[in-house]
């Protein structure tokens, strides 16, 4: 009975807990645009036979509401980027190709977000090789989803969530052939093969970002937004594996992220920096291994003093 | 085993292989590590690249010879000379301990003569077992570890898995240094600084080097 009293009470607080977590991921959705643009299938009154009509959604234009609510632009409704007009169904064939807003038509001198320095970004851009070769049609958002976008690596403490969402970003496009070539006239490279002469390559790309040896570091910058031409990557173990390894100025240089983690400064760093060979050198270490080292050196040196004193070498 | 005046036939052919093979990946494991992990840019001992390959290829060098001094122990009676027996081994080592540091000074006799019975004194049995048993299976299991990093566990509670066996590695790793540096000293306590290091190259021991 008491059994079946707590599991009651737990049942209880799990529901209260789930609803409190709805509540939190509710989006604005003041035009009801989400009715249809969440679901698999679409219900309407067909205008020309007067019947009601079932049909899938188009996948493109499904949006993945709890992603949404994750994402930096969770309280938008949907017309504050998109025409109002799209409040009618069947919506106008022309509003498609409406052009939508880029980041710094909105952010562009945004004081509130002067920290993330759209201006910057945007002038590191214009000296990407994605700049170069494909130009302004290289929005923004073929990186950054609007409906989508988290701000990781300035608010999370997790280095490999970090990583993970900067490389979903490349991988959107250098690994999905059909949407390299939205840009390109070329396939897709082979990115396995490109990089045979990384060891360990699985690991690398797992543990940090495309980006640390594609892009060249803006000290000023969060993240870097100059993306390199191939011949132009950084191709020199040591530049990550060494006393001054660079990751310290790129992934790890977010000084804020053990100050965020609730673990403790020992914790996050133990937790959130993989070993890499070369670039972790803990003082604490050297100096136990350089004492113990000195005394054993001078415990050989003082008995072959004392050999030698005594004639028996 | 053949005896002949103060000679035995102290190392079989089988464990002057091994031991050979150990020094050489040791060394170079050594080297190679020491590059990787104190890795400046300012200062190269050699290509980071190259340390790389060399300590996966010494690794499993040393790995291999493991796997010859575990069969040649199942296989022959090697085995007995890591035999340590609990009772009274600490008194053992400490007489053992004091012969070193003050005995041999009063040209005293050693306490524990090597024959063909005790080939290692309680001191050397002590030492050699804790790094043939408890070192060098660590390092090696640590090693697979961080040549194919897939098999470490991601976390342990809050602590990155590679992280941890990057540690013990690099530790253990230092610890046989330490111990390579005390073994090449200790090695040459005898009638010659170079009688003990003839004897691993030929396999005879003379009686009363030691």
């Amino acid at each position: 009975m008491r059994i079946s009293y707590l599991l009651f009470l737990f049942a209880l607080t799990l529901n209260c807990v789930t609803l409190q977590a709805e509540e939190k991921n509710e989006i604005p959705d003041v035009n009801g645009c989400l009715k249809c643009h969440s679901h698999q299938t679409i219900t309407f009154t067909n205008t020309l036979t007067k019947h009601e009509d079932k049909r899938l959604m188009n996948p493109l234009y499904i949006l993945d509401k709890d992603h949404f609510a994750k994402g930096v632009h969770a309280k938008f409704k949907c017309v504050d980027c998109h025409s109002a007009e799209y409040d009618h169904y069947p919506h106008k064939a022309e509003l498609k190709l409406e052009p939508l807003n880029s980041c710094l038509d909105c952010h562009g001198g945004d004081v509130k977000y002067a920290s993330y320095k759209f201006e910057k970004i945007d002038e590191e851009f214009q000296k990407s090789i994605h700049f170069k070769k494909i130009g302004e049609s290289f929005t923004c958002s073929k990186c950054h989803n609007q409906h989508y976008y988290q701000a990781k690596s300035r608010n999370s403490s997790i280095v490999s969530d970090i990583v993970l969402l900067s490389n979903e970003m490349c991988m959107s496009c250098h690994s999905n052939n059909n949407k390299f070539q939205l840009l390109s006239d070329k396939l897709k490279p082979a990115l396995a093969q490109i990089h045979e002469w990384l060891p360990n390559q699985e690991l690398h790309f797992k543990n940090v970002r495309c980006i640390e040896c594609h892009t060249q570091v803006v000290d000023s910058l969060a993240v870097s937004h100059n993306i390199l031409p191939k011949e132009k990557a950084l191709k020199n173990c040591e530049e990550c594996h060494s006393k001054n390894s660079m990751l310290e100025a790129s992934l790890y240089k977010y000084k804020n992220l053990q100050s965020r983690s609730q673990k403790g400064k020992l914790n996050t760093i133990i937790s959130n920096k993989s070993y890499v060979i070369g670039a972790y050198q803990n003082s604490w270490l050297e100096r136990a291994s350089f004492v113990i080292l000195a005394l054993v050196v001078l415990g050989i040196g003082a008995h072959v003093t004392a050999r030698i004193l005594k004639k028996l070498i | 085993m053949k005896e002949s005046e103060n000679k035995i036939y102290f190392y079989p052919i089988w464990i002057r292989v091994w031991h050979s093979l150990n020094a050489i990946g040791i060394l170079i494991l050594i080297y190679t590590g020491i590059t990787m992990y104190y890795s400046n840019q300012g200062f190269r001992l050699m290509d980071f690249q190259l340390a790389i390959n060399m300590h996966n290829i010494a690794g499993i060098m040393v790995g291999l010879s493991y796997l010859i001094f575990t069969i040649g122990n199942l296989r022959t009676t090697n085995h007995k000379h890591y035999k340590i027996k609990r009772v009274g081994m600490f008194e053992k080592v400490k007489i053992q301990s004091q012969y070193y540091l003050i005995g041999m000074f009063k040209k005293q006799r050693p306490p524990y003569p090597l024959s063909e019975k005790r080939k290692f004194n309680p001191l050397q049995k002590l030492i050699y077992s804790i790094i043939m048993y408890l070192f060098m299976p660590g390092l090696i299991i640590t090693g697979i570890g961080l040549l194919l990093p897939e098999l470490i566990i991601e976390n342990v509670y809050h602590l990155s898995g590679i992280f941890l066996t990057a540690i013990l590695h690099a530790s253990l790793g230092f610890l046989v240094t330490t111990f390579l540096l005390i073994h090449l000293y200790v090695a040459s306590i005898g009638q010659h600084p170079l009688e003990n290091f003839k004897s691993i190259l030929n396999g005879y021991h003379k009686t009363d080097a030691h």
